[in-house]
């Protein structure tokens, strides 16, 4: 980061351009382009990912309610698509993977995580929004950990604390490898989950939009800023991968917004079920 | 570690943007933390309180729909199958009926013209008898007239004969009487040859 900034200084302090090496002179993007706040400084600042992530809210409460207060027991179109998006979730997913009957008092929980991961991804290549909430930690994380205390929760209240810290060894194990094997599902369990729950979704948003950046920003400054028209001319090459990026970027999108909610499933279907 | 680098990004704070600015991106922003939860929370309201029961009503119906579609139309097949069960038995009825009528028609016909054939023997008996009576009585009363006009024939033979009248007198009519009681007496095979053959002619 430390890097970023003395290149950030350095590019804005020169004024003489920079034949020779254009490295020298763009300004690559970094972390620093993801903080963005909007009102208030610091730890508590209202940032454009917040902004987005309240507007997604707004947008996704309004077209649910919307959808739902007319619904059809022989579907017209609209109703057709919003049936085809609830049933992914609540067959593929939670029907699927948790099963019947218990899955319908997950259904909320999946349907809320889907739609909400899903349109604050795609928001990221929606010209003017464009930005990836999920970039910034806070909202996986967020999400994550209520993933977290929900499928603990269920376990818990459906073995009680002791058969279900017992149930993370399976059985049958000699003796000498249980304490291991704990530790290694503890672990497990109350770390890696969660963790990289979070993680694998922020990750994906972040290199994606880096990307997007890079592609973008470097073709920016290969046309507009180098005097070499070699680089003017490759810069078409620089616009191209963008957009060949944003169409790969789409695809992650659904993607992440897909394996959150199956993960979420499966912890929970773990948690419901009997064994290990 | 992460203490004393809050420390250093207030202190630096304003000039590069602080901190948060270019803090590792795996540190969770707080206000960003408490928003994602907050508008999770909202979502989750809204899904759980609108969304998810309006689904679940609308297939739980249509699911009642398909059912009680599948119930009516099975009704209606029943209620088909009992209605050509009724037509079926009532043709066959009606079949029945009819060559019951046709078999009664039958019989009675024959009945009528047994009957109008008796009638017919019996009034062509009655039509033969009677006019046997009529000419037994024809014969009768031809005789009885031939026998009083034979015996008047006789009686003024006898006087143009005699040449006196003997109409009147008691012993002429006795003599006559006690004649043609003679002719009867002797000839009642020949009087009824006669009688027959006149019938025959």
């Amino acid at each position: 980061m430390s890097l970023v900034a003395t290149a950030l200084g350095h590019s804005a302090g020169s004024a003489v351009p920079v034949p020779l090496a254009a490295g020298e002179g763009f300004e690559s993007p970094g972390v620093t382009d993801f903080w963005q706040p909007l009102i208030g400084e610091g730890a508590w600042a209202i940032t454009r990912a917040s902004i987005v992530m309240v507007l997604s809210v707004v947008f996704l409460a309004w077209v649910m309610v919307a959808v739902t207060r007319r619904l059809a027991v022989v579907p017209g179109k609209a109703q057709f698509a919003a049936e085809a998006g609830y049933n992914l979730v609540r067959n593929g997913l939670g029907r699927e993977v948790i099963g019947s009957p218990d899955f319908l008092k997950f259904l909320p929980l999946l349907v809320t995580l889907f739609f909400l991961i899903l349109v604050n991804n795609v928001f990221a290549i929606i010209p003017v929004i464009q930005f990836p909430t999920m970039s910034r930690v806070g909202f996986p994380a967020a999400l994550a950990l209520v993933v977290f205390v929900v499928y603990h929760f269920v376990a818990i209240k459906k073995k009680g604390l002791g058969p279900y810290l017992k149930s993370l060894v399976p059985p049958g194990l000699p003796g000498w490898l249980v304490p291991f094997i704990f530790l290694l599902e503890l672990v497990t369990y109350f770390f890696t989950r969660p963790v990289t729950l979070a993680l694998r979704l922020f990750g994906n948003m972040f290199a994606g939009h880096l990307l997007l950046l890079l592609f973008t920003l470097g073709g920016e400054y290969m046309l507009l800023h180098s005097d070499a028209p070699v680089l003017q001319v490759l810069s078409v090459g620089s616009f191209a991968g963008s957009f060949v990026m944003t169409a790969f970027e789409l695809l992650v999108e659904v993607l992440q917004a897909y394996i959150f909610t199956l993960l979420t499933a499966l912890y929970i279907a773990g948690s419901l079920a009997d064994e290990h | 570690m992460l203490a004393t680098t809050l420390l250093a990004a207030a202190e630096e704070g304003g000039e590069d943007g602080g901190f948060w600015a270019d803090a590792y991106p795996i540190i969770p922003h707080p206000a960003e933390l408490i928003v994602g939860l907050l508008a999770f929370a909202v979502l989750y309201w809204v899904v759980a309180k609108k969304v998810v029961p309006a689904f679940e009503k609308l297939y739980q119906e249509r699911s009642e729909a398909i059912e009680g579609g599948i119930a009516r139309a099975e009704q209606a097949q029943a209620e088909a199958q009992q209605a050509r069960e009724q037509y079926s038995s009532q043709l066959a009825e009606a079949r029945g009926e009819a060559a019951r009528i046709r078999a009664e028609a039958q019989s009675e016909r024959k009945a009528i013209v047994e009957a109008a054939r008796t009638e017919a023997a019996e009034a062509a008996a009655r039509e033969t008898e009677r006019g046997r009576a009529q000419l037994a009585a024809e014969v009768t009363q031809a005789r009885s007239e031939l026998s009083r006009q034979v015996g008047e024939l006789a009686v003024e033979l006898a006087s143009r004969i005699v040449g006196e009248s003997l109409a009147g007198s008691d012993a002429t009519t006795r003599t006559v009487d006690r004649f043609l009681a003679d002719l009867e007496e002797r000839a009642p095979s020949g009087s009824a040859g006669g009688a027959t053959s006149l019938g025959k002619a």
